[in-house]
């Protein structure tokens, strides 16, 4: 090799070809540098209007009008018959109440036409309102009250600069009468945006104004911790086995494969494999968290095994060895040394899957959690909805009130999510054990 | 005890034939289990007769037999990849997590076949303990390192008598006075010697009969070297221990009875100033004269 006709470089040489390729490789390191810089940029502007976009839009569903009426509980109306019982109070005409409430503060309003007109400024759900603290507090009847009534969606809308008062009168939902009566009640500080407790407490509704995320909320949560118990004891024990104990044969080649195509599944599927066996076959509940937990589990299920596998892979056989030489037996071996190991991985996997069934609808719908449920859910077995779909709901529904309640839910579910996530991570934290 | 002499007996009069001239080194090409030396040991722990070890195709450990003593300390050297290692994980059944590795041959321990259907692995491990290349302590408090095995073999009735065993076997392993003020903290927190040191101390916090090492000081400086080689010294007293070493300064100084293994054969055996001063077989006179290994 040594005794070639090219004459060896002298150090100089060597020097120079070195130093001009310099420039070529630090010039390769800046430009990837600079793609990856932008890269992330460009990521992070989308995410912040993302976010920007979302919340400009959804921190109005927080936020209610109210209007401040002097109802006088007219006993001519409540309880003509003065029995008290009940029956009598929840059967009343407390709409008739409001009417007479508005008719005094707008005497010159005349007629059947004026009096539908002026009970439209305040919710259906008022006169439910009312009924309610009859109905808790009897003694309330023959007195006068001044209370703050949920304003109806057209008004609420007005209220939040969504109605155009430019439009012609045919073409939005308050007339200039209306209107007119609307700037009167605010400007007697009568009209006010308040905290909307309904948004927050109560279940799905048809009017905007009533309509509430809680019923959605607790659906998910339900949905949630049950599918957490299943798929995580389910996926790292199936993990376990397939990693520690199973023959490496055939037939585990051939679960792993099926495993990892489990993974690549489109989510609907398996929302029809649960609408055929869980429901068909075995007969449980439609709409229920039970039956969307079981769902979701097979869905999560896959990702969590893979996730723990890798874990269980990454454990150093020093420890292993260490283990079995002591007398440990294998179970030993496995669940006193690899798995608390293997434990932070596990949970990294368990996040991810948790994550994806939080953001899942399609396998959802399957199995009639896309129903239009009013109840918050009280049990697993109770029809419910989840977060993701009341935001398919509500993205669907024509009134325009619900386009700001849309963007709200999905400010809950990101909350949801933050949460969920923060305590994973916290959990995974604790278990981290550095070797 | 006479089944044992019998049986030595008639092995001793297979390899007499082969034993080398004592005039000079035996240059002979290498046959599977011909052993240049003596195999047997006076009332043995381990008596291992034709053993065999197979990785998949590949044949790892040819006819080896060899009895280990009581109380002693025997060093096994050879090149890379010659089967110390393999055949040193034979004697607690070790090569039995490895899914293609096939032992045949008899190993008896005390007597009696260490794969025997009724002898217990676990039971095995207990009995022998090994110590292995890489200090490799639990991630877990040094006192939890050591308390582990007496645990899982429910060796102690309560705290106190637990905390005793510990307290033995860090004394034992030479780390007490070292670690004594720390026994919460973790294991891994320690220096390579002193993991090392306190994997011995949770080998014998077993109260094993023989204790492996394979090759325990390659990770170590010489000064750690030297506090194990002095505990190797120690704790020969109570049991019996088998060493793979690299390093033949560090077989002479240890062992009282040294195997070398070429290839997967056992070439020859003998006390280890006999081997050092005066090797029989052409191979090992090669090795520990540094011609090549």
């Amino acid at each position: 090799m040594s005794n070639t006709n090219k004459p060896r470089r002298t150090a100089q040489e060597t020097q120079a070809i070195v130093t001009a390729s310099l420039r070529r490789r630090y010039w390769a390191e800046r430009r990837f540098r600079a793609c990856g810089l932008t890269a992330i940029v460009a990521a992070l502007t989308f995410l912040v209007y993302l976010f920007f976009v979302i919340f400009s839009n959804g921190i109005g569903a927080f936020r209610q009008s109210e209007l401040k009426l002097d109802i006088y509980f007219d006993p001519a109306v409540i309880d003509p018959a003065g029995t008290r019982n009940s029956e009598d109070l929840n059967g009343a005409d407390y709409q008739a109440l409001i009417r007479a409430s508005l008719k005094k503060k707008f005497p010159d309003v005349e007629g059947r036409m004026g009096t539908r007109e002026l009970s439209r400024l305040v919710s259906g759900s008022a006169a439910f309102e009312l009924q309610r603290e009859v109905v808790d507090d009897p003694s309330l009847i023959g007195t006068t009250r001044t209370e703050w009534l949920l304003a109806s969606d057209a008004v609420d809308l007005l209220q939040k600069g969504h109605i155009d008062r430019a439009l012609a009168e045919a073409e939005r939902p308050l007339n200039d009468r209306q209107l007119g009566w609307v700037d009167q009640l605010s400007s007697e500080g009568s009209l006010a945006l308040k905290f909307n407790k309904t948004f927050l407490s109560r279940g799905d509704s048809r009017e905007p104004e009533n309509a509430g995320i809680w019923g959605a909320v607790v659906g998910s949560f339900y949905t949630l911790v049950l599918t957490l118990l299943l798929s995580f004891p389910i996926g790292v024990a199936s993990a376990v086995y397939l990693e520690e104990f199973a023959r490496k044969n055939r037939w585990t080649d051939l679960i792993e494969v099926n495993i990892n195509n489990l993974a690549a599944v489109p989510s609907i599927v398996f929302g029809l494999l649960g609408l055929a066996v869980f429901i068909g076959f075995f007969g449980l509940p439609r709409s229920a968290p039970l039956v969307g937990a079981m769902v979701l589990t097979l869905l999560t299920l896959p990702t969590i095994i893979i996730a723990s596998r890798a874990a269980l892979k990454a454990v150093p056989p020093s420890i292993r060895e260490a283990a079995l030489g002591m007398g440990a037996s294998k179970i030993q071996m496995v669940t006193h040394h690899v798995i608390p190991l293997a434990l932070p991985g596990m949970l990294t996997g368990t996040i991810i899957g948790m994550a994806r069934a939080l953001g899942e609808s399609a396998p959802l719908l399957m199995i009639g959690m896309v129903a239009f449920i009013v109840d918050v859910p009280k049990g697993v077995t109770d029809a419910a909805t989840v977060l993701p779909v009341q935001v398919f709901l509500w993205s669907d529904s024509p009134e325009r009130g619900f386009v700001e309640k849309t963007s709200g839910a999905i400010i809950v579910l990101l909350a949801f999510l933050v949460v969920m996530n923060t305590t994973a991570v916290i959990l995974r934290k604790k278990f981290e054990r550095r070797w | 005890m006479d089944a044992v002499t019998v049986e030595r007996a008639g092995i001793n009069q297979k390899p007499s034939g082969r034993v080398a001239d004592e005039a000079g080194p035996l240059d002979a090409p290498i046959e599977a289990g011909k052993t240049v030396g003596t195999i047997t040991v006076e009332d043995p722990i381990f008596s291992c007769r034709d053993v065999d070890v197979y990785y998949g195709e590949k044949h790892a450990i040819k006819k080896v037999g060899i009895d280990i003593g009581k109380n002693s300390v025997l060093a096994m050297i050879g090149p890379s990849g010659c089967g110390k290692s393999t055949f040193l994980r034979c004697l607690n059944r070790m090569n039995d997590t490895i899914p293609s590795a096939r032992v045949v041959g008899s190993i008896l321990l005390d007597g009696k076949d260490i794969h025997d259907k009724k002898q217990d692995v676990v039971q095995l491990r207990a009995r022998v303990g090994m110590v292995f290349q890489k200090p490799n302590p639990f991630p877990k408090s040094i006192y939890e390192n050591v308390a582990y095995g007496p645990r899982i073999h429910g060796l102690a009735g309560d705290r106190v008598e637990l905390d005793e065993i510990v307290h033995n076997s860090l004394q034992r392993a030479g780390l007490w006075e070292e670690v004594k003020d720390r026994l919460q903290h973790p294991g891994t927190s320690l220096s390579g010697g002193q993991q090392q040191r306190l994997c011995i101390a949770r080998t014998i916090a077993v109260n094993p009969e023989v204790i492996l090492m394979d090759e325990p000081c390659s990770a170590l400086d010489p000064i750690a070297t030297a506090r194990i080689e002095d505990l190797m010294e120690e704790l020969r007293q109570s049991y019996a221990i088998v060493i793979v070493t690299h390093s033949m300064q560090q077989a002479a100084r240890v062992s009282q009875r040294t195997a070398y293994f070429h290839l997967g054969d056992l070439i020859e055996v003998g006390e280890t100033d006999r081997i050092f001063t005066n090797p029989r077989h052409r191979l090992t006179e090669d090795y520990i004269t540094g011609r090549f290994g």
